[in-house]
């Protein structure tokens, strides 16, 4: 009886063993340094974001001018990063800060990768005249210059976060709407859509089922990829005055609010400039990473087979 | 009254677009096929590659849509009907195609690939439907625990196996195999084909046998139909045709397969020249360029499919009509 128990029991750390090892097999490909450095650096931004209200020093938008311009001081200091020009503490600036970066990328690149993905599918799939209507409104959206399509949109709706991702989608969809449609192109002609026809599937089964599943590996790398343009393109909109409301702190703000003390106080820019600079390199350094693994042209022989 | 009957069949594609974009120049995959499939047959279809052998058997299960002609499945002329009736009749009509790996889609498990068509038609949900796939499975030769895996961990033989079940689930009962066994390797080419035939055996199936391998095409075949440039040109029951072809293709085609006797000398007839474009085919009898025994006759009337009991040849010089 005793005997059968711990025998039960060897199974089962047995089982739990070959289960580790398993799972530690299938994590070693994803496992490279780019994947790990931008790993680390997005998901710090996620932790502070997430976090703010609970490891901010102070209130972001209190006001306290017999405290401006103060310098950073590193370790005794009320402010551990200084000040800006209303006595508001940069840290917490920057902390909450990261959240409206955070927000506004993931919502960007999940609604223009949406809107792409289903666009590209359809245009791809079905080819023919609908093909040709959704791109020439590929090529409409295309021909405008970029920074300059958001910014007639914000003039138009006003500031806010909705009308914020909204500009910043306007453009974005396209990159995946492309290299969706040229996939689904060629996946359209493949055997395994010809057996779903011939099951009798209906389109929309099709393009769900088997057409977009394939394209997602290409537009998860496109996705990291516009999450920092993303995060750029929101600080550029807010230097320009034309992104969320005063009172959200942004780090595109704060770096416009900076600009006017450069000379006399370096601390208003820098932190914000360099908030930025490591987000987006953390982000690319991870769509990097990601890419090598995904896309097949790039990948290991021997991987993949088996 | 045959299970299928094609009538007159043509499809041509547009090649060379003109002024408007109106096509100038055709392809003529396949140029007026006629053909019946009686239940429970097994129809060889042999031919070079191009003469249209795919496309014909595309056609039928309408992967694509023919230029003009009729296919009539079980009494039902197929492009009379409704796209409801048309999904439905497509359960009773499946294909098996050539390439094991690009017919089945990568990001799919074997058990949601086989499981589609009875998704599709609602034959079966939850628990039936894994029940179903894992009966399945069996009936092709592999093993219920595969239902979980994705196909990139299958061998070809093992793939093809998969699709196999997967035109099986929605209770086919006739099969268009298209270059089903072209892909794989002679060992495994012989445990398919085998498993075909019992397939047949116990369900009761009918198949259109698509190669072009001729060997194969015997082995497998009640009846053998031999195309040349979108037509048929000769069909004959299997014996027959191996044995008393008539058609100076086909008995160039047979003479060209190989026969593992070393005493045997070569009778080999070896064409001359090249297959023409299908764009342009020669008038009269599209082989007559190439053929060794052609009359002034044969450049200006097209040779008709012509019957002597179940052997029927298109030929002028060598058909039931023709002089010899």
């Amino acid at each position: 009886m005793e005997n059968s128990a711990t025998l039960e029991a060897e199974v089962i750390s047995e089982r739990r063993a070959v289960r580790s090892r398993r799972l530690r097999r299938a994590l070693r490909p994803w496992l490279t340094p780019k994947v790990i450095g931008g790993g680390i650096i997005v998901l710090l931004l996620v932790i502070v974001g997430l976090s703010a209200p609970w490891i901010a020093p102070y209130d972001p938008n209190v006001q306290n001018l017999s405290h401006a311009l103060r310098p950073p001081d590193w370790l005794f200091g009320a402010n551990v990063l200084g000040t800006d020009a209303l006595g508001r503490d940069i840290l917490s600036r920057l902390f909450y800060g990261a959240r409206i970066s955070l927000v506004i990328a993931v919502m960007v690149v999940i609604i223009s990768g949406v809107v792409g993905i289903a666009l590209g599918a359809i245009s791809g799939y079905f080819a023919g005249t609908t093909d040709f209507l959704i791109q020439k409104l590929v090529e409409v959206v295309w021909a405008f210059p970029p920074l300059l399509l958001a910014i007639a949109i914000m003039a138009f709706l006003g500031q806010g976060l909705e009308n914020l991702i909204l500009a910043l989608v306007s453009q974005r969809w396209i990159a995946y709407c492309r290299v969706s449609r040229g996939q689904a192109l060629s996946l359209r002609s493949r055997e395994f859509v010809d057996a779903a026809r011939s099951l009798g599937a209906r389109h929309t089964r099709i393009i769900v089922r088997h057409i977009v599943p394939n394209l997602l590996p290409s537009a998860l790398v496109i996705g990291t990829f516009s999450m920092a343009s993303a995060i750029i393109s929101e600080a550029a909109l807010s230097f320009l005055g034309l992104g969320v409301p005063p009172e959200i702190p942004t780090w595109g703000s704060m770096l416009a609010d900076g600009r006017t003390y450069i000379s006399t106080s370096w601390w208003l820019a820098l932190f914000p400039g360099l908030c930025i600079f490591f987000t987006v390199l953390g982000i690319n350094l991870l769509g990097d990473g990601l890419r090598d693994i995904l896309d097949p042209r790039l990948k290991r022989s021997g991987s993949g087979i088996g | 009254m045959a299970l299928l009957e094609i009538r007159d069949l043509k499809k041509y594609f547009p090649a060379a677009a003109g002024v408007l974009g109106r096509a100038k120049e055709h392809v003529k995959a396949i140029d007026g096929v006629s053909l019946d499939v009686e239940d429970g047959e097994t129809v060889g279809l042999v031919g070079e590659s191009g003469c249209g052998k795919t496309t014909l058997g595309r056609c039928i299960v309408r992967l694509i849509e023919p230029s003009s002609g009729t296919v009539t499945f079980e009494g039902r002329d197929l492009s009379s009907l409704s796209e409801p009736a048309m999904r439905d009749m497509r359960r009773k009509m499946q294909i098996i195609f050539q390439d094991p790996y690009a017919s089945l889609n990568p990001r799919m498990r074997v058990g949601e690939i086989i499981g589609e068509g009875l998704r599709i038609h609602g034959l079966a949900k939850g628990r039936d439907l894994k029940e179903r796939v894992l009966e399945l499975l069996a009936r092709v030769g592999l093993r219920g625990e595969y239902f979980g895996r994705y196909p990139h961990e299958f061998s070809g033989g093992q793939r093809q196996r998969i699709g196999i079940a997967r035109a099986l689930a929605v209770n086919a009962k006739f099969i268009v195999a298209d270059e089903a066994v072209s892909a794989l390797d002679v060992s495994i080419q012989a445990q398919i084909l085998n498993m075909l035939l019992d397939l047949q055996q116990e369900l009761g199936l009918t198949y259109l046998f698509i190669s072009h391998d001729l060997r194969v095409v015997e082995h497998v075949s009640d009846r053998v139909a031999v195309m040349y440039l979108g037509k048929i040109i000769e069909v004959a029951p299997a014996g027959k045709l191996y044995s008393v072809s008539q058609h100076p293709y086909t008995q160039a085609l047979l003479s060209a397969v190989p026969v593992p006797d070393p005493s045997r000398k070569g009778t080999r007839t070896v064409l001359q020249g090249d297959v023409p474009s299908p764009i342009n085919p020669p008038p009269g009898c599209s082989f007559h360029p190439r053929c060794p025994f052609a009359l002034e006759r044969c450049a200006e009337e097209e040779p008709r499919l012509e019957f002597d009991g179940q052997h029927g040849v298109a030929c002028h010089v060598f058909g039931p009509g023709g002089k010899k």
